[in-house]
């Protein structure tokens, strides 16, 4: 066994184990972090496969963003486990014929004859100054440009959409407007007197004591 | 190289891990030491502008302060609170400042001197240091504290927003240098005409934006709602005792340290002199340009620290979503039509 062959065998553990771990684990705040996990070694995999633009911005996006605003999501939320298992059996009749749709399906891609990992050709050598990152953004630039562009717009008509629903305007709600609060100048808020010392006579000070 | 060679043959097969090993430790001791000395320079420079003298009683003019407080810290009790999730509570420290240490990996010193010089390495540094927030929230939540807990949560929205507009800003230097490595970005700074090649003169706002969204990715003041005392006691830290909370101090240290070198790279050209190549001893790039640099931005973070007061929590979020992203948008959009014209002169000299 080489090396290369026991970092593969060791991420990959790593990767089911956390995988599974995601699942079973009974905190979700736990089962996010093995999520995070299991991103983090596919990561390291697809550097395996050669494919480090891939891998780094997985772990950009997916490690470094999403998982963070999940985690944040997750622990604010009260979550009752019970309550959560409580459907369980109901479930299982569909989740269990989805679950056994993809291992059948991941089945004939990885041992049929057809798509089998044999029967695909080996990857050509890559030169030594080859780009990874140059070649796939070549790639996503030109020849699938209109794709990629309506995912873009997809995307953000998501972002828009969020927003529009989760945006409230109650007429309660204070806020302030920054452009005004810059905009304030001392003459605005502070009067300036100028007025000769006083010194209250003994009787008034008396009857502010008493009072 | 003669005695290299026999030190090769000694180890034999497992010599490729023993000199990457060697070659982390010659990058992570120094760094260590830097951070150490930069906790005293810190109370000293903070010191000096509000007219203190700062600590001065150990060792030589001080000089031993740093090492008497990790040896205290060292020393101290680890205390973890009841009801605290153990696993996730010790791990916490370590998430933090794993990234802070792992980005080194990249950082080019001198055209030679770096430990990997990967095609997207300014992309690596991204994902590296985007995990530094699991630290703070898996402290804050394990912790099983109020305090703990609104300051991981504070943090993490933070940390998150600013990374945007520091994304943006990176966008702008890889346009510029048309290239992802550390070390490309630093030749594309290199011309006849010194500190006037650099990148901070075309990208004068991105500058801005990464050198203060700097300081709020590492959680510094003006920036630090996440640890703020008057308000959440310490924030995400507040439980932590000895090493381990001492473990999360050095993080943020080595965070301010690697921030204030890639600034320094990106945009204030790496270890290239200032001076124009023409003279003799000045103009010559060394290793020591780079350090001169980085240790300037890390005095102006403690400049900020002693200077401004602490930003209100809705503010912060107004600075990142509404200005800088903003800002550094139609930068790049200025920029990319700039380098069409022949007024980009920045292009820099590759070999």
């Amino acid at each position: 066994m080489t090396f290369q062959t026991f970092i593969f065998y060791f991420f990959a553990g790593v990767l089911v184990a956390s995988a599974i771990c995601v699942i079973t684990a009974r905190n979700p705040v736990h089962a996010a972090l093995f999520l995070v996990l299991a991103f983090f070694t596919s990561a390291g995999i697809w550097i395996q496969l050669q494919a480090e633009f891939l891998a780094i911005a997985l772990v950009l996006v997916y490690v470094g963003a999403v998982m963070v605003l999940f985690l944040f999501v997750v622990m604010m939320l009260d979550i009752n486990i019970a309550r959560m298992r409580a459907g369980f059996w109901s479930y299982l009749p569909v989740g269990g014929a989805v679950a056994a749709l993809l291992v059948l399906e991941m089945g004939f891609i990885v041992t049929g004859s057809y798509f089998g990992a044999e029967s695909a050709p080996a990857p050509d050598a890559l030169p030594p100054g080859y780009s990874n990152t140059k070649e796939l953004g070549r790639l996503l630039y030109t020849e699938y440009v209109y794709p990629f562009e309506i995912a873009a717009v997809i995307l953000l008509v998501a972002i828009v959409a969020a927003i529009a629903l989760t945006l409230r305007r109650r007429k309660t709600t204070k806020g302030m407007d920054i452009g005004q609060q810059v905009k304030v100048r001392r003459q605005d808020r502070v009067r300036m007197v100028s007025m000769a010392p006083v010194r209250p006579d003994d009787e008034s000070a008396d009857k502010r004591g008493g009072a | 190289m003669y005695s290299l060679a026999t030190v090769e043959q000694f180890f034999g097969p497992t010599w490729p891990v023993v000199w990457t090993l060697a070659k982390i430790v010659a990058i992570v001791a120094p760094l260590m030491l830097a951070v150490a000395y930069l906790t005293l320079w810190e109370r000293k420079v903070i010191g000096w502008i509000q007219v203190r003298i700062g600590p001065n009683r150990v060792g030589p003019r001080g000089l031993l302060q740093p090492i008497a407080d990790g040896l205290k810290l060292l020393l101290k009790e680890i205390i973890v609170p009841s009801g605290a999730n153990k696993f996730l509570f010790v791990i916490a420290p370590v998430m933090a400042i794993m990234p802070a240490l792992a980005a080194w990996a990249v950082v080019p010193f001198s055209p030679e001197l770096v430990l990997s010089n990967i095609d997207a390495s300014l992309l690596y540094i991204l994902a590296i240091t985007s995990m530094g927030v699991y630290g703070v929230i898996i402290a804050g939540w394990a912790s099983n504290s109020k305090y703990a807990f609104l300051g991981a949560m504070r943090s993490a929205a933070q940390i998150v927003s600013y990374e945007i507009a520091m994304g943006f800003a990176l966008v702008g230097v890889l346009m510029a240098a048309q290239s992802l490595n550390l070390g490309d970005i630093v030749h594309g700074q290199r011309g006849d005409f010194g500190l006037f090649n650099w990148y901070f003169i075309p990208l004068f706002p991105l500058f801005l934006t990464y050198l203060i969204s700097g300081v709020a990715e590492t959680n510094r003041a003006p920036f630090d709602v996440a640890e703020g005392e008057s308000e959440i006691v310490a924030g995400f830290h507040v439980e932590y005792s000895g090493i381990a909370f001492a473990v999360f101090f050095l993080a943020e240290y080595a965070n301010m340290i690697l921030i204030s070198t890639l600034c320094a790279i990106m945009f204030l050209g790496g270890w290239l002199s200032p001076f124009p190549a023409a003279i003799p001893v000045l103009g010559a790039p060394s290793a020591w340009w780079l350090v001169l640099k980085l240790f300037l931005v890390v005095t102006s973070f403690l400049w900020f620290r002693a200077t401004f007061p602490r930003y209100r929590y809705d503010q912060i979020m107004r600075l990142g979503w509404k200005v800088f992203i903003p800002v550094t948008l139609v930068w790049i959009i200025v920029l990319g039509a700039w380098m069409q014209t022949p007024l980009w002169v920045w292009w820099g000299t590759f070999e």
